[in-house]
């Protein structure tokens, strides 16, 4: 199975396995990382899964759609890397993805 | 009571408002005993994919979940699936369950949901009549859901039209009966009705509006509905989504203050400081709207519970404005503030296009936004409220103008 690791934005990593299928907002919220709110569950309604997806890793998890760059444009602290985790379907290519989480979801 | 002297919660409903709260209580540092009742078999789960990818076929049942059912135990939660409360003994802070067993709790948290209206009428208990509120009570329908197969929808809400849009796209004739002369009458402004009804109407969404339903016919299954104009449609499946009860009764039998809903004020407490009520069984004064109401939604579910939780934990928190959303077809309709006594409606963008804004105004102030594949409209006016902020009409049509760059510079 995949493994994803989340590094809060204090630094705490969570290293998780993730199945295939699921989403990055999915696998993070099943294992309770903290900082991952995913209110509306993955309906790309509520904008709170944000997360920067390493660099490295960019290639591997496409870009966002033009409905997920709109909800980004309002969420806070948005890098280049930004992506809402609920829009990142976990393959097996992305086994050892990082992605780091902002200070805040709202 | 001061909250360091709580040491048990108890609470009764394990939907997403009663799980959220369990979760909340515990990543928050709660410490002591938390109880979850919930009457359904299952761990608390999301309930709007029910009439949307649930339906369809497109998701299994664990990514319903909220949660693993083995993380409740991993967090201490006693979690007691298929367990129906049926007393809380106030003066002795108690719960009672079916079968005699008794809780006692510090803090007692109601999140008792609701239930689906039942259609007042003969042979409404025929095989192939349903309610869409469940895991059970989609599985029981979908074995019939196949292509070719005649549905019925008595209501055209939110859950009513969903449903419709997955039974198109799995080939299933479908009508629409609604006793109102348009769709989602209680929900949205006649505009963005004609908007769906247009939709579903393209793909082949039959609608019988202002339609009285007088009997369900059949004998040991379904067969049709009679209206009272005389008229009759063939169906193998009903499904009937004429909106909810909410669930008072344990509330009612312990003399707490109902009206539409538990009462509540802004941390959730009913008229007994010890207990609290939340999600769509409630009724809370809602920040931003000088009003109290009772909201069925996924936020104000997962909101009662952070208020719980911060009240309980002795945190602060920021409350959002209500938001709601619904996916028909490929449509994703997005929903901030509440429209209900609005005075003039605008739209940004056109129709036509399949995505634009209905933005609602009560005189100068912005209230609320439908977003039709606009998600940057509803991000932004959703900010907008919860600031107290406006745009004025003529600005707000201005497409030319980033949606992002207009609230930047609102006032």
């Amino acid at each position: 199975m995949p493994k994803i690791t989340y590094i809060e934005h204090s630094g705490k990593e969570h290293v998780v396995d993730a199945p295939e299928g699921q989403t990055v907002m999915e696998a993070a919220v099943k294992h309770a990382v903290p900082g991952i709110d995913a209110d509306c569950g993955g309906a790309c309604a509520c904008a709170t899964c944000h997360v920067y997806v390493d660099p490295q890793w960019v290639s591997k998890t496409g870009e966002a759609s033009s409905m997920e760059q709109s909800m980004l444009d309002f969420a806070n602290d948005v890098e280049d890397t930004s992506r809402l985790s609920c829009q990142i379907k976990i393959t097996k290519d992305l086994d050892g993805l990082i992605v780091r989480l902002p200070k805040s979801q709202h | 009571m001061s909250t360091v002297d709580i040491k048990r919660v108890v609470i009764i409903g394990a939907g997403q408002a009663g799980g959220e709260t369990a979760q909340r209580l515990r990543q928050g540092g709660f410490e002591g005993d938390i109880t979850l009742i919930g009457e359904e078999p299952l761990p608390p789960y999301q309930r709007p994919p029910l009439s949307k990818a649930y339906l369809l076929g497109d998701l299994s049942i664990d990514r319903l979940f909220l949660r693993p059912a083995s993380t409740y135990q991993e967090e201490r939660i006693a979690f007691l699936p298929s367990t129906r409360a049926v007393w809380i003994d106030r003066a002795n802070k108690r719960v009672r369950l079916e079968g005699g067993r008794e809780i006692p709790f510090d803090a007692l948290v109601l999140a008792t949901g609701a239930r689906p209206r039942k259609l007042p009428l003969v042979g409404a208990d025929l095989p192939g009549v349903h309610v869409l509120r469940s895991v059970s009570d989609v599985d029981a329908m979908r074995p019939a859901f196949v292509a070719g197969a005649r549905l019925a929808v008595i209501g055209a809400g939110y859950i009513g039209l969903e449903a419709a849009a997955v039974a198109r796209k799995l080939g299933l004739e479908v009508t629409v009966i609604e006793a109102a002369p348009r769709p989602l009458a209680r929900v949205t402004s006649p505009e963005v009705a004609g908007f769906f009804l247009d939709e579903h109407t393209r793909h082949g969404v039959r609608f019988v509006l202002g339609g009285q339903p007088a009997l369900i016919k059949g004998k040991n299954q379904v067969t049709g509905i009679a209206l009272a104009d005389g008229a009759e449609i063939a169906a193998d499946i009903v499904i009937a989504g004429i909106g909810v009860t909410p669930e008072t009764s344990l509330a009612q039998h312990c003399q707490l203050e109902i009206e539409n809903g538990i009462v509540t004020d802004e941390h959730c407490r009913t008229s007994d400081p010890g207990i609290f009520a939340i999600g769509d069984c409630a009724a809370r004064p809602i920040a931003h709207f000088d009003r109290v109401c009772r909201l069925e939604s996924v936020h104000n579910a997962v909101e009662g519970a952070k208020i719980v939780a911060a009240t309980l934990l002795g945190h602060e928190h920021a409350v959002e404005a209500p938001w709601f959303w619904s996916d028909q077809y490929d449509l994703k309709l997005q929903i901030a503030g509440l429209f209900q006594g609005y005075d003039r409606l605008v739209l940004r963008g056109v129709m036509a296009d399949r995505a634009f804004a209905a933005f609602y105004y009560k005189g100068e102030k912005l209230i609320a936004v439908d977003a039709i594949n606009r998600p940057a409209e509803y991000l932004g006016a959703k900010m907008l409220i919860q600031t107290g902020r406006t745009l004025p009409p003529d600005v707000i049509v201005d497409t030319s103008r980033p949606m992002k760059e207009l609230v930047a510079n609102a006032r």
